[in-house]
């Protein structure tokens, strides 16, 4: 009997729950320095001075560092954005965004580094901010004059201007996808230790020790035989924390040229302006089809705001281009995006990068295009799904979805959801003038894992005693890689799974490494292991026919015991330890998985709320999620995966945004005006179990780490529309605060006038 | 200033500054590292600990304003290899996954049972409202929470 699909407890939890985890903060670092950044307080800003006399003589201070003092080229952005869009690793002439670091304060504790950062002054001379992406393509205010503009990058659209021939009824509107704080529990962190020897250790707060390593040897130079990068226990990352920032990347620079360890812990304040934000998108929907339900053409044109300084967050269109089509066939799709610097803190991955928005786009669209020809959401998704049949599908834009049952999907969320009586529920309390009324929104989603990054490394060795160590390049950060990697190496090898060692995020443990990044690493670095395993396997058995005197054909593998014995004589059998003491080179094997190509998880969610007429106060009742990553290693893992996701799509459909007011000073800095959302504002998630899986790996798996926030947000944001619909309401844009829910309420009851 | 609580059951002497928040006190000073800081606004609850029976956020205490008080950490609550009720809730319904919200979530949780012994969903949500977290959704923490209020022990701290 198989381990795999088994609900396996986390062998984690004993640590988290005891002791707590190890995070960056928590190490004993002796005689470690403490590194404070004094960051700009003006979203646009010249620079004319940098006082930091005061500061120097102020109690514990060891150095004060400007971004005259640091001798490393600025970080150039992606080499298809101008150059010039380059990233200071301390600012010296202009700020662009408040939050931006500007001095390094090097104390012994961590107090002295705040007291001795009021000290610093710093002149400004302001500038107009831009804060909106769509102004700043008109380039009123240019970030980077060297650049001449503030475009970024950009996917053009093919231009067809008989897109929407033959449509009975074409469907316009500009919608948001607002800008969101991805807000891990543990903000970035670094530690850095030169050794005598000349070795730099550095602990990072990273979804990627590898990526992190690799950062020290672009742009600080570094030699990579030299560089030790350790992702200790990590609190969260959402994406935010896949690539690197130049204030965790001056930490072994500053270690170097203070002489002494240094630590570096952002506090939430410093987090929420520092660490990247996610989404961004201003989208374009046009949607046309016939009065029967069947789409014929969309156009998505968007328009994605990068913040100051282009990241990942500047290429987040070219994922949502891949998505753009969704579930649906539709014979004619065009795409189009531009991203834009604003004066507003990088924007970086976050939970579904680029695939939330696709799928808020047209699922979105979808419903207004419903609406406007009178027939029900359900009815007009499943008149336009890819069929069953069709896979593997190539979309319009020519990516490739593996496998998929939609139809499947929906038929099994609607059932669950109790759809048809909640639909009479709505039509009384309609019909009775309720105050209190029914939403439901639907969503069916798919959505692309491990896209882009497609190599993992994997190595299993059998240690003298019998016990497995597998050393593995994905980089844990929550979703209990140790419990689910070391269930692959235990079922293929016949051991226990506390006989399997997980070794993970450590450059020097680990040969080569990707990290946790994309919904990639049971369908990547699960894979590496699981043919590492397999290698070892075959090592083994032909070890065993010598110690056994027999022909390898003749051998048989117990996969209950981990023995191998020949044919017919189970009473002679050779162990793991047997084994791994007559092999001349040990039982090892190592797998640099190559290929593969992505996965298309997909799913439909049903969103059920209540909204209070009189003071648009949106309560979420209900969540019905199917989610089909393919098979399933542990269910356990995978639903704690969906329902995280799942409060995330609800956060940012309901209650989460970075604001700012018109002059480009965020006002949602801290977790008491950002609205982090909390148990209370929550049900209990109804997740339905679907498993369809892929071909493209010999697990079957695909990815599970973002599909809950990818179909959540457009289900709960189409149920509050829902809930308004009988009052003309087509859109209510996100968050649905009760003050945005109220407007639109007050909006669509008044008379018409004029 | 001098202060001398009791944390854990072990009384402490130290001489710290007057604007030693309680939770660097407990980090960096008793050197117990379980307990947590995820925000400056007292919003997160990652660093929730017992005082003198009740569940303080120990960013929202100074030091010395623990002077003489009796503190329980997460660190207090299992003994030996044997998780507490709460803990071991916590394990069997996967109601942690990164773990850096857990130490607050737990102690959070028990103090929670100790006012409602047997609560309703409602009232572990909106009991758990101070307490952040960002990987779970709550489901599980919710699911454990009310599965420990039936386990034997679950309110009790042995230190």
């Amino acid at each position: 009997m198989s381990i795999l699909g088994n609900r396996v407890l986390r062998r984690e939890d004993p640590k988290f729950l005891t002791t707590g985890g190890t995070y960056v903060d928590d190490l004993p670092i002796e005689g470690a320095l403490w590194v404070t950044y004094v960051r700009s307080t003006m979203a646009h800003a010249r620079l004319l001075g940098i006082d930091v006399s005061e500061a120097r003589q102020a109690p514990g201070v060891v150095d004060v560092i400007t971004g005259a003092d640091v001798d490393l080229a600025p970080l150039a952005p992606f080499p298809f954005i101008p150059q010039t869009m380059a990233w200071p690793w301390l600012a010296t002439e202009t700020v662009r965004f408040v939050g931006e670091p500007i001095v390094a304060i090097v104390t012994e504790d961590r107090y002295q580094g705040e007291d001795a950062a009021e000290l610093v002054f710093v002149d400004y001379e302001p500038l107009p901010a831009v804060i909106d992406p769509v102004e700043a393509l008109q380039g009123d205010v240019v970030l980077f004059p060297e650049a001449g503009t503030n475009v970024a990058t950009g996917q053009p659209a093919a231009g067809a201007t008989d897109l929407f021939e033959g449509c009975e009824v074409v469907v316009r509107r500009r919608i948001v996808n607002q800008r969101v704080a991805p807000c891990p529990l543990e903000g970035r962190a670094a530690a850095a230790v030169w050794s005598d020897d000349g070795r730099l250790t550095m602990w990072s707060s990273s979804q990627s020790a590898h990526g992190t390593r690799d950062e020290l040897v672009n742009r600080v130079g570094l030699d990579p035989e030299t560089v030790r990068v350790i992702a200790p226990d990590v609190g969260g990352g959402f994406g935010a924390k896949v690539a690197n920032y130049p204030e965790d990347l001056l930490v072994p620079w500053i270690a170097r040229r203070v002489g002494r360890p240094v630590k570096w812990v952002e506090s939430r304040s410093e987090s929420m302006v520092g660490l990247g934000h996610g989404r961004g998108q201003v989208q374009d929907i046009e949607i046309g089809g016939t009065r029967d339900g069947r789409v014929l053409a969309y156009r998505l044109s968007v328009v994605q705001n990068a913040g100051a300084y282009p990241r990942i967050g500047s290429a987040l269109p070219m994922m949502t281009r891949m998505m753009v089509d969704g579930v649906y066939s539709i014979p004619r799709v065009e795409f189009a995006s531009t991203s834009v610097v604003t004066n507003m803190t990088p924007t970086v991955a976050y939970r579904g990068a680029g695939r939330p928005e696709a799928t808020a786009a047209i699922e979105r669209a979808i419903d207004l295009f419903a609406a406007e020809i009178g027939m029900g959401p359900a009815d007009v998704r499943r008149r336009n799904f890819i069929p069953k049949d069709a896979f593997p599908y190539t979309t319009s834009v020519g990516t490739v979805y593996d496998s998929g049952d939609y139809d499947r999907a929906l038929d099994l969320v609607l059932e669950a959801a109790d759809y048809e009586a909640l639909r009479k529920e709505q039509e009384q309390r309609r019909e009775r003038g309720d105050v209190v009324q029914l939403g439901i929104g639907l969503c069916v989603y798919v959505e692309i894992t491990a896209a882009g990054t497609n190599g993992e490394w994997g190595a299993v060795e059998v240690l003298p005693d019998g016990r497995i160590k597998v050393r593995t390049g994905v980089s844990p950060h929550g979703q209990g890689h140790v419990t689910s990697i070391s269930m692959i190496a235990a079922e293929r090898l016949g051991v226990a799974v506390d006989d399997v060692e997980v070794v993970y995020g450590d450059t020097d443990e680990v040969l080569k490494g990707v990290g946790t990044v994309a919904s990639r690493s049971i369908q990547k670095g699960g894979v590496a292991v699981h043919r590492a395993a397999g290698e070892v396997l075959e090592q083994a058995k032909k070890v065993a026919a010598d110690l056994l005197e027999a022909n390898p054909d003749d051998m048989v593998f117990d996969p209950v015991g981990g023995r191998f014995h020949v044919a017919g004589t189970p009473a002679l059998a050779k162990t793991w330890s047997d084994l791994a003491a007559a092999a001349p080179g040990g039982l090892t094997a190592a797998v640099d998985l190559e290929g593969g190509g992505p996965t298309f998880p997909f799913g439909a969610h049903v969103a059920v709320v209540e909204v209070d007429m009189e003071t648009g106060k949106v309560w979420l009742r209900r969540l019905v999620a199917v989610d089909d990553a393919g098979r399933i290693l542990n269910p356990m893992l995978a639903e704690g995966q969906v329902h995280g996701g799942l409060a995330q799509g609800v956060a940012q459909a309901l209650f989460e945004e970075v604001r700012h007011d018109e002059d480009g000073n965020p006002v949602t800095t801290n977790l008491a005006d950002y609205a982090f959302i909390s148990a209370a504002e929550l049900p209990s998630f109804e997740t339905i179990h679907m498993e369809t899986p892929t071909p493209v790996n010999e697990l079957g798996a695909k990815g599970i780490g973002e599909s809950g926030t990818i179909g959540a947000t457009p289900a709960v944001q189409n149920a509050v529309v829902d809930a308004l619909a009988h009052l003309g309401v087509r859109h209510v844009p996100m968050p649905a605060t009760p003050q945005t829910v109220w407007r639109v309420i007050i909006e669509a009851s008044a008379p018409a006038t004029g | 200033m001098h202060v001398s609580p009791t944390v854990n059951g072990t009384t402490q002497a130290h001489d710290v500054e007057p604007r030693l928040l309680l939770v660097h006190y407990l980090r960096d000073v008793v050197g117990l590292t379980a307990t947590n800081v995820g925000c400056d606004t007292s919003s997160c609850g990652a660093c929730t600990v017992l005082l003198d029976g009740e569940s303080v956020k120990s960013c929202t205490v100074l030091a010395v304003q623990a002077d003489g008080a009796e503190i329980v950490t997460v660190e207090a609550l299992a003994r030996d290899d044997e998780l507490h009720p709460v803990q071991q809730a916590f394990r069997e319904n996967h109601g942690l996954q990164c773990g850096y919200c857990t130490p607050g979530m737990v102690m959070a949780a028990l103090s929670l049972l100790r006012e409602h012994p047997d609560p309703t969903e409602e009232e572990v949500r909106e009991g758990l409202e101070g307490n952040l977290c960002r990987c779970t959704g709550y489901h599980n923490i919710v699911k454990a929470v009310l599965a420990a209020a039936g386990m034997p022990g679950a309110t009790g701290v042995r230190a």
